[in-house]
């Protein structure tokens, strides 16, 4: 067992890629994978932040919801085609990261939280109101993919399983980055600013611009998840934007086990596997992943994919 | 005498109405070893965090290699070339030895690097396990630093504050709570150190300084008392009343 996490960590972008490849045909129907998928995104683009940098934002949400609203918003009105929607997605995400990352890295632990809600609340209700461009509570509908030909074979959305798998090539691509900045030398000095801030300054880091760096990474990233949500859903819910979905991939990451490179896909896919078994047998699903969570963070600290890593070391 | 490396200018620190420091000059020599001693609450923590920039003094200024810094961030001293251990044990806890002296190595070569891979980065991994093997930590490269024993969490810090290849080593009393043995070696280790490039350190126990330290300055009550060799400190009568009165030279 030891030997092969082993093995999978160190091939560990393939090790991922291969198991998404398969997935959807393992599970019942394909928008269940296709919404892990970006939800374990999401949750990994928070990680990096949380669960590597140390710093817990409640306000991912933000990114989330500019991704898709920027995909959305040009396409429906301005007839981008969508592939360069993602792009302004992901920049929109990104620059609400560098606002948003900007104000709160002057605060600390859980005024740092609180900060990140209350940004991600303001940027909740700009795109409430700017209904022209957003729909506001209808949510933001038409985001309309049309079919495209690369080298003669037709992309089309409608049919689930190609839809699955160009979201996938974007994820794949996410992962890769993500492994790459995780193994790279500001990946060590992340964790240096979640281990212990003031050594890591005295080491000559200036964890202000660190952090920094780190919250606009994980912006971007969550940005990208939500830009290929608006393509999945083809509208933009205004629900992308609430607290709830930011405490959604906190709630993710912890399950799955923070810090650890897996850990939100298998945080995200045991969130999303407990709502859809649930809500078949109760509307009260929520009562069960709370439940389940409250086990998680008394018993498993580390999470599931976490304490899968730590039994098998020991 | 060689010129002056750091400089402290009339460094005056206030914590609230509590003056910590008190206007105290001292020019440090380059090369050389040189302790700050005192009794307790003497100010010598204070004058400490003032060099090595962890506080800005409330007046004063500190040169460094004839740049006045005052005032520049903690991690700017650390890029300038002045490193620090501190007294209170501060590592990166889970992380492994070789990772906490390999990440402190890395300041010079590669800070907001996104997409290099560190596994390349040879020679900082080879540098890492050099300098554990100096400290003698070669055995616990792997164990996170929290698991260490505490005498080898000291010995990790010097590991740490060496890797940046520093011109100059500011050490707070590096062998608190060690054993007699471990302190022995530590003190060996200092004086090696010194060889190569300048340090401070400070100490409670003068004792342990008289006979390695090229350069004693004295502080009481946040004031300089006394600044000088060995010998000079030794004869000196105010500095022994000082001592003396206390109880415990």
């Amino acid at each position: 067992m030891g030997g092969f996490l082993d093995f999978v960590s160190r091939h560990r972008v393939a090790a991922v890629v291969l198991f998404l490849m398969v997935f959807p045909w393992v599970l019942p129907y394909e928008a269940l994978a296709v919404n892990i998928l970006l939800f374990g995104l999401y949750a990994m683009g928070l990680n990096l932040l949380f669960g590597y940098t140390g710093l817990l934002s409640f306000g991912h949400a933000a990114f989330l919801g500019a991704g898709s609203y920027g995909t959305g918003i040009v396409m429906v009105h301005y007839g981008w085609p969508w592939y360069a929607a993602i792009l302004l997605g992901v920049a929109l995400a990104t620059f609400f990261g560098v606002i948003m990352g900007y104000l709160a890295i002057r605060s600390r632990g859980v005024y740092f939280s609180m900060v990140t809600l209350a940004l991600a609340q303001c940027i909740y209700y700009i795109f409430y109101k700017a209904e022209k461009l957003t729909g506001g509570e209808n949510g933001l509908r038409g985001v309309k993919v049309e079919p495209i030909n690369i080298a003669g074979y037709q992309l089309d959305f409608l049919n689930p399983t190609t839809k699955y798998y160009v979201i996938l090539a974007f994820v794949a691509a996410a992962l890769w980055f993500v492994s790459r900045i995780l193994g790279s030398p500001f990946g060590a000095v992340i964790e240096t600013v979640r281990e212990n801030e003031r050594r890591s300054a005295a080491c000559g880091y200036d964890v202000a611009r660190t952090k920094l760096l780190a919250f606009v990474l994980s912006a971007m990233i969550c940005g990208l998840a939500g830009s290929l949500r608006a393509l999945h859903l083809s509208i933009v819910p205004i629900d992308a934007l609430h607290y709830l979905t930011s405490g959604q991939a906190v709630m993710m990451c912890l399950l799955g086990g923070m810090g650890t490179f897996f850990g939100p896909f298998v945080g995200a896919a045991a969130f999303l596997l407990i709502e859809d078994l649930v809500t078949n047998v109760t509307r009260y699903w929520q009562f069960v992943v709370g439940v389940v969570f409250i086990i998680f963070v008394l018993f498993f600290p580390r999470g599931i994919w976490g304490s899968l890593l730590h039994w098998s070391r020991r | 005498m060689s010129a002056p490396i750091l400089v402290a200018e009339g460094l005056t620190r206030h914590f609230g109405k509590f003056v910590a420091l008190k206007n105290v000059s001292v020019a440090f020599e380059g090369g050389k070893l040189s302790a700050i001693i005192g009794p307790n609450g003497a100010g010598k923590s204070t004058f400490f965090n003032v060099l090595s920039g962890a506080f800005r003094p409330t007046s004063g200024r500190i040169v460094f290699d004839g740049k006045d810094i005052t005032g520049a961030k903690q991690h700017q001293f650390a890029r300038m070339g002045i490193a620090k251990s501190f007294q209170i044990t501060n590592l990166f806890p889970q992380l492994s030895a070789h990772e906490n002296v390999r990440v402190a190595a890395q300041m010079r070569y590669a800070r907001f690097d996104i997409l290099t891979p560190r596994a390349s980065m040879t020679q900082l991994i080879e540098r890492a396990d050099a300098l554990l093997e100096r400290v003698g930590l070669a055995a616990a490269r792997n164990q996170p630093a929290r698991d260490l024993a505490h005498g080898q969490q000291r010995s990790l810090e010097i590991a740490m504050a060496l890797a940046c290849d520093p011109r100059l080593l500011l050490l707070d009393e590096p062998t608190a709570g060690m054993s007699p043995e471990e302190t022995i070696t530590m003190m060996d280790l200092i004086v090696q150190l010194a060889a190569e490039r300048t340090v401070i350190l400070v100490e409670h126990k003068m004792k342990l300084v008289m006979g390695i330290c090229q350069r004693l300055i004295v502080l009481h009550h946040g004031e300089l008392l006394a600044e000088g060799t060995p010998e000079d400190i030794r004869a000196n009568d105010e500095v022994r009343r000082v001592y003396l009165g206390q109880g415990n030279p």
